[in-house]
């Protein structure tokens, strides 16, 4: 799920007013090394990754391939949509809904890690943790994002961080991936508003 | 979307994504403990009932209720209507005490209509007359998109009395509307003047076909409708006798055999068992008579989050 102001579509119009931050290659790296420190901090303990749509669900998927490449537990998979829990409903237009899909034998005791591509308000991963408690009582929940731009408005941190990017709050950050975008990379832009 | 009051209303995308809403809510409950949604949390809908009702009546207030929102249930019966109260009268004083969404059944056609050009809350359709009912439509759409997987190119046969049905003429929209092809059967008495042209209320739509012989008609056919027989709005006689009716029109395990393989047997209940569907027909595998129920409360929970949760739209 895109935060306000944290990702979605490159604007079709005009020449892109946008940075490139991180590389394709880059985001590999990064995802590499947080699937290190996820296996660090839990093995032996199974965790289920569960990623948040849009950009977290392939974010969740390729961890999963590198914890099971490099060694680790082959973790279980999930999708949790949280737009039934946003505090913002009221201010935007009808948002689509997106598939929720967890483990079948629930949450109940187990380790979670939410998985996002920005952390920015905190307030996407407040409603995650608001949805996950309709689910189960798992043993614990870290957070891992690719991205921490800052300026948050809940008390709320990461346990992974791919990369921590200081940003103003009149620029956007955004998220390329190539299950969603067709490539993979960072780039910052003004704010269209 | 301010108000559904008819299923002629809908665009194919907005019919499209309230259908889509209603999945993806029926996946994310799914076998969830908790079958609490918080986001209609502080929003209240009221149910105003001139008619009998089981299924729609509780399947808004179930939805209401899984959706957070608080759901007050007003049925003619036991109100201020039984000491002679009119119908804006009732509704001016339920929007005054807050009600943000109102959801209406009465036996005037036209009455949804009328009650949302006059308060100032969101109005659901939940059956006028012989008029609308359009989440009967929708709840039939998504039940046949489960079985069927789409319903373009397919081929629905609404069969009974089509005169009285708002069942029928919620779904022949709908369905005109999401690309299907509608057959009517009926006996000439029980279907109204120039029906075979409602088809082409929509710019994209073709006319339905209009025939009195259900063998005939089964053949081809991807689902089947039956209605109900409405004696409770019937002014006359409009067939000899119910065996007649029945022998004529009831769907039958003999005429279930007629159909393709893959046909869906719906109604919209309450069923007459034994009138218009044959008691084996009505419990078999065939019939999608509970899921259209279970569809029910999916669909009127989007419908419930599409009006209510997001932002007002600027008048």
């Amino acid at each position: 799920m895109s935060s306000p102001s944290g990702t979605g579509a490159v604007g079709e119009a005009g020449p892109p007013r946008q940075r490139e931050l991180l590389s394709a290659a880059d985001v590999t790296r990064i995802v590499a090394r947080m699937a290190h420190q996820i296996i660090e901090r839990t093995a032996p303990e199974p965790v289920v990754l569960v990623g948040i749509p849009t950009r977290g669900v392939p974010l969740a998927h390729r961890l999963a391939d590198r914890i099971r490449e490099f060694g680790g537990s082959s973790p279980r998979l999930g999708t949790l949509d949280i737009t039934l829990y946003r505090d913002d409903l009221r201010r935007r237009p009808t948002r689509a809904l997106q598939t929720t899909e967890l483990p079948a034998d629930g949450l109940d005791d187990v380790l979670v890690v939410l998985v996002d591509d920005v952390l920015y308000s905190g307030r996407t991963v407040a409603a995650a943790l608001d949805a996950l408690r309709e689910y189960g009582r798992p043993r614990a929940v870290q957070l891992a994002v690719l991205v921490d731009r800052g300026h948050r408005e809940l008390p709320l941190r990461a346990d992974y961080v791919g990369k921590n990017l200081p940003t103003s709050r009149d620029e956007e950050v955004g998220v390329l991936l190539v299950e969603t975008d067709g490539t993979d990379a960072v780039v910052i832009r003004r704010s269209q508003r | 979307m301010r108000h559904l009051l008819s299923a002629a209303d809908l665009p194919r995308e907005a019919a499209t994504a309230l259908l889509d809403t209603a999945e993806a809510l029926k996946r994310s409950l799914l076998g969830r403990e908790v079958r609490k949604l918080p986001t209609l949390r502080g929003r209240t809908v009221v149910t105003l009932f001139y008619e009998q009702s089981t299924r729609t009546r509780a399947s808004f207030e179930i939805a209401g209720k899984w959706m957070s929102a608080d759901v007050v249930n007003i049925s003619a019966g036991d109100s201020s209507v039984g000491k002679g109260e009119s119908l804006r009268d009732t509704a001016f004083t339920l929007a005054a005490m807050g009600a943000d969404c109102v959801v209406i059944r009465h036996p005037a056609s036209g009455a949804a209509h009328r009650l949302a050009d006059w308060v100032p809350t969101h109005v659901i359709n939940a059956g006028d007359g012989s008029h609308q009912h359009p989440t009967q439509a929708l709840l039939d759409a998504a039940t046949l998109r489960d079985r069927l997987g789409t319903l373009n190119g397919r081929t629905v046969t609404i069969v009974g009395d089509v005169l009285h049905s708002r069942v029928a003429r919620s779904n022949i929209d709908l369905l005109i509307t999401l690309g299907a092809r509608v057959r009517l059967v009926a006996p000439p008495t029980l279907l109204p003047c120039g029906v075979e042209n409602w088809g082409l209320r929509e710019p994209r739509g073709w006319p339905v076909t209009v025939g009195h012989d259900l063998d005939a008609a089964l053949s081809g056919t991807d689902a089947v409708m039956m209605l109900r027989v409405q004696a409770e709005r019937m002014r006359g006689q409009f067939f000899p006798s119910a065996r007649e009716y029945s022998i004529n029109y009831g769907l039958t395990e003999a005429r279930l055999a007629l159909l393709p393989e893959h046909a869906v047997v719906l109604h919209p209940g309450p069923m007459l068992r034994g009138m218009e569907i044959a008691h084996s027909v009505a419990d078999s595998p065939r019939a999608a008579i509970t899921e259209q129920v279970r569809n029910g409360v999916h669909v009127r929970m989007a419908v419930l989050y599409h009006l209510l949760a997001a932002q007002e739209e600027q008048a």
